[in-house]
């Protein structure tokens, strides 16, 4: 079976870390980060993206932990469960109101434990979208207004191996002539024919695709500047409305940031169709976007709205279930009405298989 | 196909044009080797073709090009790929993707061509390149032989008419470049492609040529039949060697046909007797060598010594551990067993002092020049050497180089360069002096002059290795010839015997005398 579409992999993990952000049950999130994390690892092919993923869980480890201890050391001191009491350092008056040690406190610390457990799923959800979905392939299908950035882009990633590679071996040789390798001459000894043979390259590679037809299609007639100015606007306009969104409480502002977001995005496509006309490559064996892509986002998108649902003010009970009270203390629960969060996170194991090659 | 007309052209900031009025016609479907010294514009006449040259570099025209009827002052190289295409020195650095399917894509991409008809393409040049099986297999994993058949299968699908290719086999072993060679001729005689192609090593394409361009060093063009021009031009391939030794009045393209000649005539050559090889005093031995590199074994315990005052030639295909076993040697890269060089261990040493044990020239010689003027690396050279201010300059006086101290490193042609590196590393009076893969990019006359080099240097009584691919340039500049494959020593013995027992390491005119073990041509001499 084909592998899925890069984007639809990036449409699943947005949903799922849009779900993520909404609640702090550490129960729900829990769950939510086995689930992805059974995801990333069944789905994920033997290239060196996909080994990524085990970054991903230690920066969310690390995140939690520097939180967690943070807490402890320079905790607010709230609350009134006094879990064990380190030893009260004390600080200038100009100091004031930051306190180090002392009585440490469950509340707060739970409190940032909820916390730190959100942010690091997100980052889960983001590395598991890395893992999944192979950028090469991802950047074969951005518009084709975007087309020469995305081969800078490729072009770029495959420069560093070839200067690690470059450095290795003028490093090796340099060692013929009695340099140590070590010390301030040393370094300009290598970096000077690296950069030379890095020079030597583009300009082969750069012959290489002029010779091949790079650019051959663009019409000769520059980019109006009217649709420049337009892509601009509507970018600007998608932003604002983005930050409305954020920012805005009262339902206007809502509806305001939806017609902004709407008429914003929309500029930005037809923005980008124009200018790609431009350019007349064309893709070959383009990854096709199939009914299980759509059904990829859409599981995305299940576990995105159903969170919303849930966690809506609108729901006294759910938003209590998704935000457990941490002054006073109590016992996280789960709600049957997570169900289809967790079931969005889980879909695509069956709506995928494993890749080929892949590990079982 | 291609016509010259009149033309002119110079560099920017050069003084004399590279080119002057140059006039020929490469007819459809010929394959036309362009042959000449190094640096006298063989690829400039080639960028001239598909129109890199004037665009891409600069300088001024005078004259046309016309390739199928287009002018190529008018079109720019973009505009030229479906007509020309264009396949440059080192395939790896011109990939713009990497796998090989898509690399192969990468063209019609650009010409913009319906998915349906790339898909279809791609399929009938990966069968006509026989390279399906690489078809998902990163670019940069390929062996030398592979890449070059993915950069010219890039081209190809195309579909241009004209294949320029610039040196497409220098960096390859015989083998391989048999393979891309035997590609190269598929396409002129099945699919009627016209070719040109520029070559140092001559003697691996001489008999597919239809006609050859000599590049004079004036800058003028001779365009004519291979037997005529070959006689008369400044690069001499072996078979040129021997029929002007012979006086005979066309030069055989190929080993039969010089086979066929050498008969028709008797002409009896007497076997040459060589000394047997000096066994002491001993400069080198190794024992038990082994080189690792994570769980591939490069050199697999190999034995051997050699004598002082002699060459040795390593050969075997790419990846046999030639270059291993020299840097192993040099202490260049981590090794089990024993290395003795007269009773030191280069290993055992740091890297200053082991320089004055042994020494090694490596593969991309540029790699070890980083200051601006050829004066200011050779003085560098006498410090880092210990030696008496101006020994290195001495040394490449001697070695028959003569280099403006002013030059900058990076401007000097392949053999300057090597003649440069090479009086660096002597300046610290090594006993033992490696050459990893010298020849590449060198023309007959300058590999004539490291030869003579390498045989200065055992009068003196070093001990020289030399790896190399090149069979006529083993048969004439080593005492003995060392053959490994996979990282074992398969073949060891003087080199007229080895060279001589297999037709792989054979050099032609020993082909042509066969069972008379002769190697050049001047031991044919009447």
């Amino acid at each position: 079976m084909r592998p899925a579409h890069p984007w639809a992999w990036w449409g699943w993990a947005l949903g799922v870390a849009g779900a993520a952000s909404l609640g702090t049950n550490p129960l729900l999130n829990a769950l939510m980060a086995l689930s992805i994390a059974a995801v990333a690892l069944l789905r994920r092919t033997d290239d060196p993206w996909a080994r990524s993923i085990g970054a991903y869980f230690v920066l969310a480890g690390f995140v939690l932990t520097i939180r967690l201890l943070f807490a402890i050391v320079a905790g607010a001191g709230a609350g009134t469960t006094v879990l064990f009491t380190l030893p009260q350092a004390a600080l200038p008056d100009w100091a004031a109101g930051i306190r180090l040690g002392g009585p440490v406190t469950a509340e707060p610390l739970a409190y940032t434990a909820y916390d730190s457990l959100r942010l690091g799923l997100i980052l889960l959800c983001l590395g598991a979208a890395n893992a999944l979905a192979n950028p090469k392939r991802a950047l074969k299908s951005v518009p084709a207004a975007l087309y020469e950035a995305s081969v800078a882009v490729v072009i770029a990633l495959s420069v560093a191996p070839q200067l690690v590679e470059s450095t290795q071996r003028i490093r090796r040789a340099q060692r013929l002539r009695g340099g140590d390798g070590t010390g301030w001459r040393s370094v300009t000894r290598v970096v000077l024919p690296v950069l030379a043979d890095a020079i030597d390259r583009s300009m082969s590679l750069a012959a290489g695709m002029e010779a091949r037809g790079f650019g051959r299609t663009r019409a000769a007639q520059r980019q109006s500047p009217a649709v420049t100015a337009g892509l601009i606007g509507a970018m600007m306009l998608a932003t604002f409305g983005g930050f409305l969104l954020l920012a805005g409480d009262t339902p206007q502002a809502r509806g305001a940031a939806g017609a902004c977001l709407v008429a914003g995005c929309a500029g930005i496509v037809a923005g980008l169709r124009l200018s790609g006309r431009r350019l007349a490559v064309t893709r070959y064996r383009p990854d096709p976007w199939t009914p299980r892509d759509t059904g990829l986002v859409v599981a995305g998108l299940v576990a995105l709205g159903a969170a919303a649902v849930v966690a809506s003010t609108a729901w006294p009970e759910g938003f209590a279930v998704m935000h457990p009270a941490t002054d006073p203390l109590t016992w996280p629960t789960l709600h049957p009405a997570m169900a289809p969060i967790l079931l969005g996170v889980l879909a695509p194991l069956a709506l995928t298989s494993a890749p080929d090659g892949g590990r079982p | 196909m291609i016509e010259f007309d009149g033309v002119t052209f110079t560099y920017p900031d050069a003084t004399a044009p590279t080119l002057d009025d140059v006039s020929f016609h490469v007819e459809d479907g010929d394959l036309c080797v362009v042959i000449g010294r190094t640096g006298t514009g063989k690829s400039t006449l080639l960028g001239l073709v598909n129109g890199l040259v004037p665009h891409f570099t600069g300088g001024t025209l005078a004259g046309g090009v016309r390739v199928d009827g287009r002018l190529t002052a008018r079109f720019r190289p973009r505009e030229l790929a479906d007509v020309v295409g264009y396949v440059g020195q080192d395939p790896l650095h011109g990939f713009v993707t990497d796998r090989a399917e898509d690399e192969i894509a990468y063209g019609m991409e650009q010409l913009g061509l319906p998915p349906a008809t790339m898909r279809k393409r791609v399929e009938e040049t990966l069968d006509l390149m026989n390279i399906a099986a690489l078809r998902g297999r990163p670019l940069a994993d390929l062996s030398g032989g592979q890449q070059q058949r993915v950069a010219i299968a890039a081209v190809l699908a195309a579909q241009p008419r004209v294949l320029v290719l610039d040196e497409p086999t220098s960096a390859l072993d015989p083998n391989a470049a048999a393979d891309v060679l035997a590609a190269i001729t598929t396409l002129v005689h099945d699919v009627g492609m016209t070719v040109l192609l520029a070559e140092h090593r001559l003697e691996r394409v001489l008999h597919y040529a239809d006609k050859v361009a000599w590049v004079r060093p004036d800058g003028g063009v001779t365009y004519g039949e291979p037997s005529d021009e070959l006689l008369r031009s400044d690069v001499v391939p072996p078979l040129s060697d021997l029929a002007r030794t012979l006086g005979w009045d066309a030069v055989p393209t190929s080993v039969r046909d010089a086979r066929r000649r050498a008969r028709r005539e008797r002409i009896a050559v007497a076997a040459p007797t060589d000394a047997p090889l000096p066994a002491a005093p001993l400069g080198l031995s190794l024992s038990c060598l082994t080189v690792d590199y994570g769980r591939v074994r490069a050199v697999n315990g190999v034995t051997l010594s050699f004598a002082a005052g002699t060459v040795t030639g390593l050969m075997g295909r790419n990846g046999a551990g030639k270059s291993s076993l020299l840097w192993a040697v040099a202490g260049g890269v981590p090794s089990t067993g024993t290395v003795d060089a007269a009773g030191r261990d280069p290993r055992a040493l740091r890297s200053a002092a082991a320089r004055r044990v042994v020494t090694l020239v490596p593969q991309t010689a540029s790699d070890l020049l980083y200051l601006p003027s050829v004066a200011a690396e050779l003085d560098r050279a006498d410090v880092e050497s210990g030696a008496t201010p101006g020994t290195a300059r001495t040394i490449l006086d001697r070695l028959g180089v003569d280099l403006a101290p002013d030059a900058d490193p990076r401007d000097l042609s392949e053999g300057q360069r090597l003649s440069l590196v090479l009086a660096i590393q002597l300046a610290a009076a090594p006993d033992v002096v490696c050459l990893d893969e010298p020849t590449r990019g060198l023309d007959y006359e300058m590999k004539h002059r490291l030869t003579a080099i390498l045989r200065g240097l055992a009068a003196d009584g070093r001990t020289v290795l030399v790896s190399t691919h090149d069979v006529e340039f083993a048969a004439g500049a080593t005492d003995r010839l060392v053959v490994m494959a996979d990282g074992d020593v398969i073949a060891d013995g003087p080199t007229r015997e080895v060279a001589t027992s297999s037709p792989t390491f054979a050099p032609q005119v020993a082909k042509v005398f066969a069972p008379v073990p002769v190697l050049t041509a001047s031991e044919v001499a009447p």
